[in-house]
């Protein structure tokens, strides 16, 4: 199987991720397509390593992996907390840190 | 007793401290006893003084006693002498002459005083004065050297000013308009030129001779020390010294003004005693005036000049006490004339006559002007003979004492001067002395006829003075009758010698020898004749004036018409106070305001200049500092700030478009690395 396509299949869902986060609003939202983005990073890694026979590749992908996790977890709990204080996960309405 | 002869002015200074310490808080009486009875015990220390100096042989009769240095001035002079001045103060037979006329005559006008001032302010503060005065005075006449003697003379001069100055809020000359602090003013002034020329001259003695002791100088003189020019001119320049002291031309402006002051103080300082001063500085210097013939000729000749001179002005004064002025300053002429022929014995019995009988017409006039409220124009006086009894009888003697008729003192006093002129070759100084003398006989009984004789012409009710002023009068009455009695010349006693002040005087005079001595070889009938008609020019006068003034109105104001501009010159003083307004104080004034533009202008003008230009540059500083340097610094802030506030516009929170930046960021540096390859 022709590598180029796996790899563009990363680069769109890649893109997909970047567009989630910069025009939707619900945090969570934004969360899931960091989550998408950090995946599409999974998938050429797994690509390459394939391609080239090696393993080192597949280790940084539990290594994005248990990042993700972990990312999940701080920026979930953001997110609740946000919640209870506004009511809402608007990122439009938390703006405070500006001029 | 001797050897305390300085305590002879110390006690009026005594008198003067207490009376000006404590003299405001005490009563008039007190004040009156302390001057009084200071003076007292100083006229009656000199006595003693005097009759023990009379006991010792006459060459011994030179005491000087020095309380301590005064002036250790060290080398002094071309020839490098040690000069220290000491308080040393001498009793001579001339000095002792002299210090029984001031204690004595002072005393008298003390005690008049106490009568005179009784009704006046500064009770106290004029006895101060009168004290101090005299303390000054007896330091004049006392003083060993010319420097104390300097002291006095500038003491009096100070007293003098301060008591003609005594009314200093009252006005006193209404031709003139002046004050009677303008008057003081104007002797002090007067008499500040006439010190200076004899400072000057005591310095050249000193720097000369290494001394300026009198004894010292004329031991030097003898010694035939100093060119014949430098004594000729320090003897000028002493005399000019006397001339302001002593009221002669062409210093004599003050004296008639100094009547600004309280009769007393005419009396005392302006008639008796201090104007005396000149004379007598004169006589003690009679070492170096005798080595230097011209300035004795010149001494001569001022002093004859000022004697018909103000004695002119004399017949026209109104002011009864301007009349006594311009007397005194003519009789201080006779003095003078009397040393310049070399008759110094005679100058100083006539010092001494002129004292009694001055101070006694003074003192007359005064009790004259108490009894009239204070009027003081003869013209409108008249007819006191009957209200003023005893007044009017001292000033009658008196008016012959100074008319010189025997056998009031005046005759002998001024015949000797007149006698000295003609038989030392000065014949024209004596035919000028002979005219004032008949001048001085006109106006004197021209003041008494017009004072006490006739109608009565003033409103005041006239009345007799208080016996502490009549007593004075008294004595001096008696003064002026036998003062003269002690110098009666040779010629009128057959060849006895009873020229008892002639013969005291001797020891204290020197002849240098230079002038020539005629008086041996005079006849016995000139002296005589000279005498006769002497008496024969002042009878004359005092007809002349009793024909004019005496009951018969209008006769004086007919002559006065006939030599109409004549009389108008004199009866202005011939215009000396404005000739001297023209030529000195116009030019003086004109150079004060010379020098006060230049200050105003030239100086003035470069410090406010300096501080123009100073103010001037720091505007420039300023103007550099708060546009240029500030403008740079608020520029740098305000291009700071203004990006800030363009730039702080991209902080928006909005997180997305921060990461919307950030992919954006990205992008770029993804194709130029691409496009870097």
């Amino acid at each position: 199987m022709d590598p180029r396509y796996v790899l563009l299949l990363s680069a769109v869902l890649f893109s997909l991720g970047v567009v989630g986060v910069l025009l939707r609003r619900g945090a969570i939202t934004i969360l899931m397509c960091i989550e998408l983005m950090l995946n599409a990073g999974n998938l050429a890694f797994v690509t390459f390593a394939r391609q080239a026979g090696t393993a080192e590749a597949q280790v940084y992908v539990f290594f994005v992996m248990t990042l993700a996790a972990a990312e999940a977890a701080v920026g979930l709990a953001i997110t609740i907390a946000l919640f209870r204080l506004r009511e809402s996960t608007d990122i439009d309405q938390i703006r405070l840190l500006k001029w | 007793m001797l050897s305390k002869i300085w305590l002879i002015p110390m006690l009026p200074l005594l008198g003067a401290a207490i009376n000006g310490l404590v003299g405001p808080k005490l009563s008039k009486r007190a004040v009156g006893f302390v001057a009084c009875g200071i003076v007292l015990l100083a006229f009656l220390l000199s006595a003693t003084a005097v009759f023990e100096l009379s006991g010792l042989p006459s060459e011994e009769r030179h005491v000087t006693t020095e309380i301590g240095t005064w002036l250790p001035l060290g080398e002094v002079g071309a020839k490098a002498q040690n000069l220290e001045v000491s308080w040393g103060f001498t009793l001579d037979p001339l000095s002792s002459v002299m210090i029984l006329i001031v204690t004595g005559v002072g005393f008298l006008i003390h005690v008049y005083a106490t009568g005179y001032m009784a009704h006046e302010e500064g009770f106290s503060r004029f006895f101060t004065y009168l004290n101090l005065f005299l303390a000054m005075m007896l330091t004049l006449v006392l003083g060993s050297s010319l420097l104390v003697m300097f002291v006095g003379w500038e003491g009096v001069g100070l007293c003098s000013y301060l008591l003609i100055g005594f009314f200093y809020d009252r006005p006193f000359d209404e031709r003139t308009g002046m004050s009677c602090a303008d008057a003081g003013r104007k002797a002090f002034v007067v008499n500040r030129i006439g010190d200076f020329a004899f400072l000057i001259g005591v310095l050249y003695l000193a720097t000369t001779f290494g001394t300026v002791e009198f004894r010292g100088i004329t031991e030097g003189i003898l010694a035939g020390g100093g060119s014949h020019a430098l004594l000729v001119g320090v003897g000028l320049l002493l005399f000019l010294g006397a001339c302001g002291k002593s009221a002669q031309i062409p210093l004599y402006v003050w004296l008639p003004d100094a009547m600004a002051g309280p009769t007393p103080v005419s009396a005392l300082i302006h008639a008796a005693t201090m104007v005396t001063a000149g004379v007598y500085m004169v006589t003690r210097m009679s070492g170096l005036y005798t080595a230097a013939p011209e300035a004795m000729a010149v001494v001569a000749a001022v002093g004859a000049l000022t004697a018909i001179f103000a004695a002119t002005m004399g017949i026209v004064a109104t002011d009864i006490k301007k009349v006594l002025a311009y007397s005194t300053v003519s009789q201080l002429g006779y003095m003078f004339a009397g040393a310049g022929v070399g008759a110094f014995g005679a100058a100083i019995f006539h010092l001494m006559t002129h004292a009694f009988f001055k101070a006694l017409l003074f003192l007359g006039a005064g009790s004259v002007i108490h009894g009239l409220d204070g009027e003081q124009d003869i013209r409108k006086m008249g007819g006191l003979k009957a209200r003023m009894p005893v007044t009017y009888r001292t000033m009658w003697v008196a008016t012959w004492a100074i008319a010189g008729i025997i056998p009031f003192a005046g005759f002998f006093s001024k015949d000797e001067i007149l006698w000295g002129a003609f038989s030392s070759g000065n014949k024209v100084v004596w035919a000028v002395l002979l005219a004032g003398a008949g001048t001085t006989a006109f106006y004197m009984f021209r003041l008494l006829h017009l004072v006490f004789d006739g109608k009565e012409r003033s409103h005041a009710h006239a009345h007799e003075s208080p016996k502490s002023m009549t007593m004075p009068l008294q004595v001096l009455a008696v003064l002026s009758v036998v003062g003269g009695w002690i110098g009666i010349p040779a010629a009128l006693t057959f060849g006895a010698n009873l020229n008892f002040l002639g013969s005291w005087l001797e020891p204290s005079i020197v002849h240098a020898g230079r002038e020539a001595a005629h008086e041996a070889h005079a006849s016995l009938a000139l002296e005589w004749g000279l005498m006769a008609l002497a008496l024969l020019v002042a009878g004359g006068g005092i007809l002349l004036a009793r024909s004019m003034y005496k009951d018969r109105e209008g006769i004086a104001e007919a002559w006065a018409r006939r030599f109409g501009p004549l009389y108008t010159m004199v009866r202005n003083y011939y215009w000396v106070d404005e000739l001297y307004e023209l030529v000195v104080l116009r030019p003086f004034y004109a150079a004060c305001r010379v020098s006060r533009a230049f200050d105003v202008y030239v100086v003035d003008g470069l410090v406010n200049g300096a501080r123009h230009v100073t103010i001037g540059t720091s505007h420039l500083s300023h103007a550099n500092d708060r546009w240029i340097v500030d403008g740079l610094v608020n520029l740098v802030g305000a291009v700071v700030g203004a990006s800030a506030a363009l730039l702080r516009r991209l902080q928006t929170g909005v997180v997305q478009s921060y990461a919307a930046a950030m992919v954006f960021g990205i992008f770029v540096l993804l194709v130029l690395y691409s496009l870097a390859r």
